[in-house]
């Protein structure tokens, strides 16, 4: 049992200081894709910058708008939190190596990404402001469509496993990769990871300039913090599970040295190449408009996932 | 009771008053829209304005005529050059005075290096407030290297009040002149990158086509200029209909759109950067030499070092500056130019003493914002921001 509260710790931190590296990667990234430096002044190359801004993000005074819904405004942040967090339970790192070997993984990260829909909604609605309202509302729409697609777009991961536990689902890939025989549902489910996560170019609810900040508009200090830590730990499993459905998991080439390299470099490295991806994107798109956001989820990826399934359904039982 | 049940399938429903702005980070300074949300729908949109005024037109009236020009740099604060240029234009033709080839030179060379610098912070912020960030930050490098011309020129970089009446602070240098002239030769390449960014960007072109539509006729009702009217397809254009500078002399087109929606008006400004960039290239390769200041000595001020030597010119150069000029002609005029948001004019009545006895001025980023709620209504809370950055509209103008 103690063996096991030092797993979940370890795994957890782990996770959080990878949510630090992709703030630091982010703004450094971004910075070079947009001909400037990012942060350069605290530590080398600013490496401590996350520290710096995590530091002042907790001395920051705690500002409770006046007419705000106050219970429900303390518990949202923290509900987005753990609802991110709380996937990291069912991620495989390497074979045989997860918090909580789930026979329904997929299932339960679909469900805690519903969860952290709340928090967006509860913390639009508790604020009593226009903004965050608007922001919680878009919000709401855009997650229950695009978990529709997502979800539909691992059905067809699923149908070829056999499984919806997510080990099973990366052995299952050993002699080929699922982003081969599910083109299609991965990419239905790249687009519809980045409406989940609300990112760029589907970061509507905090369209900043139209909703300022959206959902968190009315939130300072370290419950904004946590807001953004729910986002990129978002973003990190959603990379995660990118990476265990379609591109092999902890699996990498088995010749030469590569045989050598631990399972878990591979599994990162995929990850971080497709955190790459989002960051990558973030630099480049524009904003989709809310209503062509919507079309493009029920017009579009539903109906390619929906096809995915039948296609897939239909080479299985040939 | 009774009724909630009749009417169960018909929930009552209200509008959603949103106040966006005077601080809100799209609406380009200190506008405010009140607007009213259906959903997402916007039935109604109110321009607020009136934040930035700072009552310039009345203060002109307590100023002499060369004490007034520091106020026009803070009309259109990021194309101040343009404002000075004007506000000299009209005030010299309200006097009377001749100013010379090299001036009228450098003054079209200056006009187009704010156009582009203003069109360029005007891409940055549009594509920004569409979400694409990295075209900002490519506009505000190369924006950079054009306010470091500027600092060389007159030592300021935004506001510049670098001409005076009858000519300028000082004249231009060769040096500086080849400088912007291998500027000029980089500029297009960057213009084109930018174009990479966002011209083929499905996103971005879901966000502009057909989107703030306003026909060529209903955009002359209103009162439009600049590029928010050729976006519409009137090829209005106050340096070729009423040329000044050496706006005659040089080759160069007015791009005009066709469909007047904000992609239009995108394409036109970015045509405007290529137009601009040849004018000022021409203007190099023609400009020349002579004096900066014209031969007006009623109304320009006498030269420094006659004023510390000898006696008449310290009293005329005390007279000038205490009182303005004296022999003012007296009469009303109508002078427009073409600043980077439209047409710009400026209207005097003189009495004929050394003050303005009225200025107003007509300021296209005014009449722009009255036409929001057109643009706006039945549209989408997305589509006001592309709205707000496609007419172009600087609120220091507006409320001047």
């Amino acid at each position: 049992m103690f063996l096991f509260i030092i797993k979940i710790v370890t795994v957890v931190l782990v996770f959080l200081t990878h949510v630090a590296v992709g703030v630091y990667a982010e703004r450094k990234l971004m910075g070079h894709m947009q001909a400037r430096l990012g942060p350069m002044r605290v530590g080398w190359h600013g490496v401590l910058q996350v520290i710096a801004d995590g530091i002042k993000l907790f001395f920051k005074e705690d500002i409770i708008p006046a007419n705000s819904d106050k219970p429900i405004f303390y518990m949202a942040p923290i509900l987005g939190v753990l609802a991110a967090v709380g996937s990291i339970a069912v991620i495989p790192l390497w074979d045989n190596f997860s918090i909580a070997n789930l026979n329904v993984g997929i299932l339960y990260i679909l469900a805690l990404s519903s969860v952290g829909a709340y928090s967006i909604i509860l913390a639009g609605w508790s604020s009593n402001s226009k903004y965050s309202f608007l922001g919680a509302l878009r919000s709401s729409a855009q997650v229950i469509s695009y978990e529709i697609s997502m979800g539909l777009s691992l059905v067809g991961v699923m149908m070829l496993a056999g499984s919806a536990n997510l080990s099973d689902i990366v052995r299952a890939q050993s002699g080929l990769w699922f982003v081969v025989p599910q083109i299609i549902a991965f990419f239905v489910f790249v687009v519809s990871a980045i409406a989940e996560t609300n990112r760029t170019p589907f970061d509507l609810p905090e369209a900043e300039s139209e909703l300022v900040a959206g959902y968190f508009t009315e939130y300072s200090g370290m419950r904004w913090g946590l807001f953004m830590m729910a986002e990129y730990v978002g973003m990190i499993i959603m990379s995660s599970m990118a990476a265990v459905c379609f591109l092999g998991g902890w699996s990498g080439p088995e010749f030469w040295f590569f045989s050598y390299v631990p399972d878990v470099i591979w599994f990162i490295l995929k990850v971080y190449a497709f955190m790459f991806f989002y960051i990558w994107l973030r630099a480049t798109l524009p904003r989709y408009r809310y209503d062509q956001l919507m079309g493009l989820g029920w017009k579009l990826f539903i109906p390619l996932a929906l096809a995915n399934i039948v296609l897939t359904g239909l080479v299985k039982l040939l | 009771m009774e009724s909630g049940q009749d009417n169960n399938s018909r929930i009552a429903t209200k509008e959603l008053t949103l106040n966006m702005g005077p601080q809100h980070p799209a609406t380009h300074g200190v506008l405010r829209l009140v607007i009213d949300l259906d959903g997402e729908n916007i039935v109604k949109c109110t321009p607020y304005v009136g934040y930035l005024h700072r009552g310039v037109e009345k203060l002109a009236e307590h100023r002499n005529y060369m004490q007034v020009l520091p106020l026009t740099d803070r009309l259109d604060y990021i194309a101040s050059m343009s404002n000075n240029i004007g506000y000299c234009t009209a005030v010299e033709k309200l006097f009377g005075i001749e100013i010379t080839e090299r001036t009228n030179y450098i003054r079209t060379i200056v006009a187009e290096m704010t156009r582009i610098a203003s069109h360029l912070l005007w891409l940055g912020t549009h594509a920004l407030d569409l979400g694409a960030m990295t075209v900002f930050f490519y506009c505000f490098r190369e924006r950079e290297e054009l306010l470091d011309l500027f600092e060389r020129l007159c030592g300021a970089r935004l506001t510049v009040t670098y001409p005076r009446i009858g000519g300028l602070k000082n004249d231009v240098d060769a040096e500086w002149l080849e400088d912007l002239y291998s500027f000029t030769g980089r500029f297009l390449e960057k213009v084109k990158e930018y174009e990479t960014l966002i011209n083929k960007n499905r996103i971005f072109l879901r966000r502009t086509k057909g989107v703030g539509v306003i026909s060529a006729e209903e955009a002359i009702n209103r009162g439009f200029s600049g590029p928010a009217l050729r976006g519409s397809g009137v090829p209005y254009d106050v340096r070729k209909f009423m040329p000044y500078g050496v706006y005659d002399r040089v080759e160069w087109e007015v791009p005009t759109g066709k469909n007047g929606d904000v992609y239009d008006r995108y394409r036109v400004r970015m045509e405007e950067f290529r137009q601009s960039n040849s004018i000022i290239r021409q203007c190099i390769k023609q400009i020349p030499d002579g004096p900066i200041m014209a031969d007006a000595p009623k109304f320009i001020l006498p030269p420094k070092d006659r004023v510390l030597s000898d006696m008449e010119h310290l009293i005329h150069h005390f007279v000038l500056i205490t009182k303005g000029p004296q022999t003012a002609p007296v009469g009303e005029i109508y002078v427009p130019t073409e600043v980077p948001k439209g047409e710009l004019g400026f209207y005097f009545v003189s009495d004929g003493t050394g003050r303005p006895y009225r200025m107003r001025v007509r300021s296209p980023s005014f009449v722009h914002i009255s036409a929001l709620p057109a643009l706006c209504e039945g549209e989408l809370l997305s589509d006001v921001i592309a709205n707000i950055g496609s007419i172009d509209i600087v609120l220091g103008e507006c409320d001047r």
